[in-house]
């Protein structure tokens, strides 16, 4: 029997949630556990084994000073690193901080933050190490986060379709919600994955898996605009749990510009 | 001359999320026990200011990928609360189905992959699944079946998306909830198969003086509801909960603590507190099950808090059978509302005890300040306090399973410190 797969996974600022879309793989998880040896697994295993791992999976985004250390030693330990989730890959709803004034955050959340190690901002690991792919969702989907696995067991180019959610939606012929019920959905912008399920619950896409190759956000947000709705309104969409994501983060800042713009041509 | 002796364990594991513990010795005698849990702070009640009440369910939910669904339901109430949003019966049962998506698959994951092993020295389920095979893939298709119904009614089991202020966006079609019913029916029964299984464990004896406090209803086990009760007898009014009960902050830790603020003593909340007042309201395979497992009644044995569990998911299943058998899709899925200056609270049920919301709302419908409280924070100083009762008979053992026999006590709370955290260490120091 050939050798098994080291994997390692790794926690920073995070729900838990990606790691726990590992263990949701429940049928193919004991499968898995005779290729994979997961010699790093606090969160299933209480056996620690140090490195070096074949691939890392890292989970969170980088907010304490402590982190800037940590990531280095774990990127030191591994042959391959994969990001998994908005987190790691785009800094996460923490990155929601990132130009708000910081220290005023402490405040308001704790009595004494003088306790607290924390940084101004929460930011992707991509900005600290290298990464050799990110895997987008918040959370990330089962079935992708098992195909970065097992491209990793088969030496295979790691992969995800890279297309929007509006195309798995037409795919799925599901009625649009913007065309037929006018609620805004970042559909047309966001990278496919989730299976299009927000449309398919009746209300508009939130961009859990951050933009998709090639967009045009201007275009949408002119449209939706057309369509009737307030530029204050776009404004949490894509300040939202991929507000750090470049294309994202550009069109709220635009956006909330173009608010204030109207608010003070109204006065 | 006095020795010091400090002794430093691997990470806490199996658990969500990490922290760590500190045990200090003074001449063999305890001086400090405390749990440190080295949060990274994400700010949810800084960042929540400003944004639409609709967004709120969507954000707190990424306070925890175990328990999204508590933080959504307990989001959702206390806003409808502000906003005096009447939920009517037919979604709030559909609400209560997502819950026992929740419990399932969240209890399930703590019996089998995080609390079992230990009964048996395993350092994974995964490991106890090769002694125990059957077990363990049927504990694994029990948690598949609590996230088909979270995929059912939610789109999926990690931060679904369908609840929102007033209902659901979208209700489930009737073939939708019926196609469930046969894995429910299977599920219900391995669930107590499951159940007498764990009540088979070999229990540490130790036996705790708590005050537990849970949501109490009078006629229905806890999820939802406005009351609180406490094994010692007092009830209180969910809209008093702050007065009640208060988070503070120790230097040790950066996770919030809690306690009652009248006596300053801790409390403990979660499923022994749930069952210790609310067995009777359990379905009736549940509620035969409890007189027939090996247990005491009121049970104040933290390790058993497994069995409470297990208890739990058979009562979930037999709701879940209810509400999909009985369903009828209701004509409208949401409630409309007009957003207004408001302040609204609410507690619900997470899998680990009590999750408290406090919001209010401007005119315009944006938050203006949003107070949480979760579970794992109104444990903590009870966790403390059971480690300082638990540890003085174990001290003449080597550090390192002084260390384990901490976890394992540790690990039975079912801690759900993911909400914010990382690194978790055991560190003895002894001065003698």
């Amino acid at each position: 029997m050939p050798e098994k797969l080291r994997l390692g996974i790794f926690k920073f600022a995070s729900c838990d949630g990606c790691q726990l879309s590992l263990l949701n793989a429940e049928e193919e998880l004991l499968e898995l556990a005779e290729l994979v040896e997961f010699a790093h697994f606090p969160e299933a295993s209480s056996r620690i084994d140090s490195g070096p791992y074949d691939l890392v999976l890292i989970e969170g985004s980088i907010s304490t000073p402590e982190d800037l250390d940590r990531i280095q030693q774990i990127r030191r330990q591994t042959d391959t690193l994969v990001t998994i989730g908005a987190c790691a890959t785009a800094g996460g709803i923490q990155a929601l901080r990132n130009g708000a004034n910081h220290d005023e955050f402490m405040k308001l959340v704790y009595p004494h933050p003088e306790y607290l190690q924390s940084l101004a901002t929460s930011t992707p690991i991509s900005n600290h190490v290298s990464v050799d792919f990110e895997l987008r969702g918040c959370p990330v989907d089962t079935g992708q986060l098992l195909q970065i696995i097992s491209d990793k067991l088969h030496h295979r180019k790691f992969s995800v379709p890279d297309h929007s959610v509006c195309r798995d939606c037409k795919l799925q012929n599901i009625v649009c919600v913007s065309v037929a019920r006018g609620i805004p959905c970042l559909g047309p912008l966001t990278q496919a994955g989730c299976g299009a399920i927000c449309p398919r619950f009746h209300r508009g896409c939130y961009g859990c898996f951050g933009p998709c190759h090639q967009t045009n956000t201007d275009g949408l947000t002119d449209w939706l605009i057309k369509d009737g709705h307030a530029s204050a309104e776009l404004i949490p969409l894509f300040l939202n749990v991929n507000a750090e994501a470049p294309e994202f983060a550009r069109t709220g800042a635009q956006l909330k510009r173009q608010d204030s713009a109207e608010g003070e041509s109204d006065e | 001359m006095s020795e010091s002796r400090t002794i430093r364990v691997g990470a806490l594991t199996r658990v969500e999320g990490e922290g760590a513990l500190h045990v200090s010795l003074n001449n063999n005698v305890i001086d400090r026990v405390e749990l440190n849990i080295y949060e990274s702070p994400r700010f949810f009640e800084a960042f929540l200011r400003g944004r639409p009440l609709e967004d709120v369910p969507d954000l707190t939910a990424r306070i925890c990928g175990i328990c999204p669904v508590a933080y959504q339901m307990s989001s959702a109430c206390a806003i409808e609360a502000a906003l005096e949003i009447e939920i009517p019966t037919e979604i709030h049962q559909l609400r209560k189905l997502l819950y026992c998506g929740e419990w399932i698959e969240s209890h399930c994951l703590h019996m089998h992959l995080l609390q079992a092993p230990d009964f048996f020295g395993y350092s994974s389920g995964l490991e106890l699944g090769k002694h125990f095979p059957d077990e363990i893939k049927r504990g694994l298709r029990l948690k598949k079946i609590g996230n088909q119904i979270l995929e059912v009614l939610g789109g999926r089991s990690v931060h679904p998306v369908n609840v929102c202020i007033g209902g659901f966006y979208r209700t489930p079609a009737l073939d939708e909830l019926q196609s469930l019913i046969p894995e429910l029916e299977w599920g219900l029964q391995a669930a107590i198969e499951t159940t007498h299984w764990i009540s088979g464990f070999n229990f540490p004896d130790f036996v705790c003086n708590y005050d537990l406090i849970s949501i109490s209803n009078s006629s229905e086990y806890p999820w939802f509801g406005d009351t609180m009760g406490s094994s010692k007898g007092e009830s209180f009014d969910v809209k008093e909960y702050e007065q009640v009960i208060c988070e503070y902050q120790v230097p040790h830790s950066t996770a919030l603590q809690a306690h009652k603020i009248e006596s300053q003593t801790s409390c403990l909340f979660g499923p022994l507190a749930r069952i210790n007042h609310s067995r009777d309201n359990f379905h009736p395979n549940a509620r035969e099950l409890a007189d027939r497992v090996n247990i005491q009644w009121p049970c104040n044995n933290p390790f058993q808090s497994i069995l409470a569990r297990g208890l739990e998911v058979v009562h979930a299943f037999e709701e879940a059978l209810e509400i999909c058998r009985n369903y009828q899709r209701p004509s409208e899925s949401r409630i409309p509302y007009q957003p207004r200056a408001a302040v609204g609270m609410a507690a619900t049920e997470a899998p680990r005890g009590t999750l408290f919301h406090r919001y209010e709302i401007d005119d315009a419908g944006l938050i203006q300040h949003a107070t949480i409280i979760p579970p794992t924070s109104q444990n903590q100083k009870q966790i403390e306090n059971d480690l300082r009762d638990y540890l003085p008979p174990l001290l003449s053992m080597e550090d390192d399973q002084v260390a384990q026999a901490c976890e394992r006590l540790i690990r039975s709370y079912d801690p759900c410190i993911s909400c914010a955290t990382h690194f978790l260490k055991l560190s003895i120091e002894r001065v003698e």
